[in-house]
């Protein structure tokens, strides 16, 4: 068998690919967290928890209406869209004039809602969903086996974050948004709907969370708890590369996916720590983030 | 009556209640009260007087019971120096964390904090000492200076309440101290403070340290009353409560954190058994609750209403 550094290069491909799967979840959670947080100055701390109601979004419509993979992938980010924008309508909006700590600490409250109904509903155990059929199986790619369904989590991923930054940079829409965020007054002067483009930036923030649930849910197990831990280590990410630029977000997400993989190999007892390090590494040289602009 | 001896006397009823609470109520529950609220008010101090919203204060209540436990268990110190020694850790701790999260503002600040205080958990929940998912038990309490015996619950309680008692004088006196008023001038506008001359961030970094020095203290004496340190005094679960008690009772008041610990302990201790997972539903909803409507706290409210009541006599 083949080495790279002493480790098997099955192992070091596998971890690397465990990694970048890890990473896809990274960036399309700091994506949204730094969308929402352009255009609502709110970190929405509810963020895992959106997450974990996709997922289970998804396992609920299979277990009870039957409905497949492919639908959930468009239906439950949907849903977790309309409650998010049923939540900003209801509740966010009346927090934007005050301190920006308001906004966190309302979804934080939120995000112990969620979390306890679900565990009051469903125990703190996983619930499994399986690999649908045309995903299941593994790609032999010579020198190591790739599971599809990882490769379709990174290329769904990735296409999604292509998307939206595709969409908030090249088109109109995206221009009006821009607008919104630098300066909301002069955006609504010149006759664009202002808090409709905020209610709809939060929902589609959300909706990304509750895409990333689904993504997840057949590749780890279901469970209250999923996005709690995650929307830490989400959040920093999100230090780390700062909210400034959408691609930074991105390749930040995906960077430190990797080096946690890449951890798990050469030294597995660090790798539940290694992106706080970084983040400390990070705050000591560049306090203003990787690719942050404020201090 | 003069408002400085109404002031008074309102400590000294304050103080007869708490001296008379354990003959009436269980007194390890009113020690757990006491060390949350001693807790809160440490929290306070940050997110009440300078305006840092730190989310990562479990990091130092969980390390001082840590450090502690292990000092008196397997080191041997006396009761005293096991509470000194976790008390010392977590300042240091605040310390690393304040010179870090300083370094970023607002929003990012407690992002800082929540993420280095989820760095903390992992480091206990691996390291050797602590236990792991077991947590450190079986921690003696010892004794008083080598006279009182600390393992009778009525003993312990007065001892607890003395440090309280001891804690909440220093922060009452820092928050009325020159050093507190600089750190009211920092929260209410950073720039202006800094133009005048004023080193903003060593005055953050100190009162982060005290913070979480008192926050450790009141770790370290809970870990004292149960006789363990375990996992769950160390989660962002409980970082989130500190901040949940400040905001119910009144962040910016003296007395708003002592009374929201008070009702969220109770309230837990009322409801554990009997809704179980739905205690968490219940904290999130008191937490949004008062994020939307009730932002000044019990204590804030209290206050506002009794002057009003003064501007409507002289009006």
């Amino acid at each position: 068998m083949t080495e790279i550094f002493g480790i098997p290069t099955q192992a070091l491909m596998g971890q690397l690919m465990l990694g970048l799967v890890n990473g896809s979840f990274y960036a399309m959670l700091s994506l949204g967290l730094a969308v929402i947080f352009g255009m609502l100055n709110i970190i929405n701390f509810a963020h895992g928890a959106l997450y974990m109601m996709g997922g289970f979004l998804a396992w609920m419509g299979l277990e009870y209406l039957g409905i497949n993979y492919w639908l959930a992938l468009l239906l439950a980010p949907l849903a977790v869209g309309v409650f998010g924008m049923l939540v900003e309508r209801s509740m966010l909006q009346w927090l934007y004039k005050l301190d920006h700590l308001y906004g966190l600490l309302l979804t934080f409250g939120l995000a112990l809602i969620l979390e306890g109904l679900f565990t009051n509903a469903y125990g703190v155990s996983g619930q499994p969903y399986s690999i649908p059929e045309e995903l299941s199986g593994a790609f032999n790619l010579g020198f190591m086996y790739l599971p599809k369904y990882r490769a379709w989590i990174i290329v769904a991923s990735l296409s999604v974050c292509f998307a939206t930054w595709f969409m908030i940079e090249k088109t109109r829409l995206g221009a009006y948004l821009r607008a919104a965020t630098e300066n909301p007054k002069l955006t609504q002067a010149f006759g664009i709907n202002v808090p409709l483009m905020v209610m709809l930036t939060y929902g589609f923030g959300t909706a990304l969370a509750g895409f990333a649930g689904v993504l997840a849910a057949p590749a780890i197990q279901v469970s209250p708890l999923m996005g709690s831990h995650l929307i830490i280590v989400v959040f920093a990410v999100v230090v780390i590369g700062g909210m400034g630029s959408i691609l930074g977000s991105i390749l930040t997400g995906l960077g430190l996916g990797v080096i946690e993989g890449l951890t798990k190999v050469f030294y597995p007892e660090a790798s539940a720590t290694v992106v706080f390090l970084i983040m400390v590494i990070v705050l000591m040289i560049r306090p203003a983030g990787l690719f942050g602009k404020e201090p | 009556m003069s408002r400085s001896a109404f002031g008074l006397f309102g400590y000294l009823a304050l103080l007869a209640l708490g001296l008379a609470a354990p003959f009436f109520i269980y007194p390890v529950l009113v020690m757990k009260i006491l060390c949350f609220a001693l807790f809160a008010c440490a929290f306070n101090l940050l997110l009440g007087y300078t305006g840092l919203l730190s989310f990562g204060h479990a990091a130092f209540f969980g390390t001082a019971g840590y450090v502690a436990g292990h000092a008196i268990k397997v080191w041997g110190f006396p009761t005293e120096l096991g509470l000194v020694a976790g008390t010392a850790a977590s300042a240091l701790l605040g310390w690393i964390f304040g010179s870090l999260a300083i370094r970023r503002q607002g929003i990012y600040f407690a992002m800082v904090t929540l993420a280095l205080a989820q760095m903390m958990f992992f480091l206990f929940l691996q390291a050797p000492f602590t236990g792991g998912e077991d947590g450190l038990q079986g921690v003696p309490r010892g004794t008083l200076l080598g006279v009182v015996d600390l393992s009778q619950d009525i003993n312990l309680y007065y001892f607890v309440l003395a440090i309280f008692v001891f804690a909440f004088w220093l922060i009452h006196r820092a928050i009325h101290s020159p050093f507190g008023q600089i750190l009211k001038a920092i929260r209410e506008n950073e720039a202006r403070a800094l133009s005048l001359g004023y080193d903003v961030a060593k005055y953050k970094l100190l009162a982060f340290v005290l913070s979480a020095a008192l926050a450790g203290l009141a770790g370290a004496t809970k870990m004292l009353v149960f006789k363990f340190a375990t996992l769950t005094d160390a989660h962002w679960h409980l970082s989130g409560e500190v901040v949940l008690m400040t905001i119910l009772g009144g962040m910016g008041t003296v007395f708003g954190p002592v009374v929201g610990a008070t009702v969220i302990v109770a309230l837990q201790n009322e409801l554990a058994d009997k809704v179980g997972s739905l205690v968490t539903v219940i904290m999130g909803t008191i937490f949004v609750i008062c994020v939307l409507l009730f932002r000044r706290g019990i204590v804030g409210e209290i206050m506002a209403l009794y002057k009003r009541m003064l501007g409507a006599k002289a009006g």
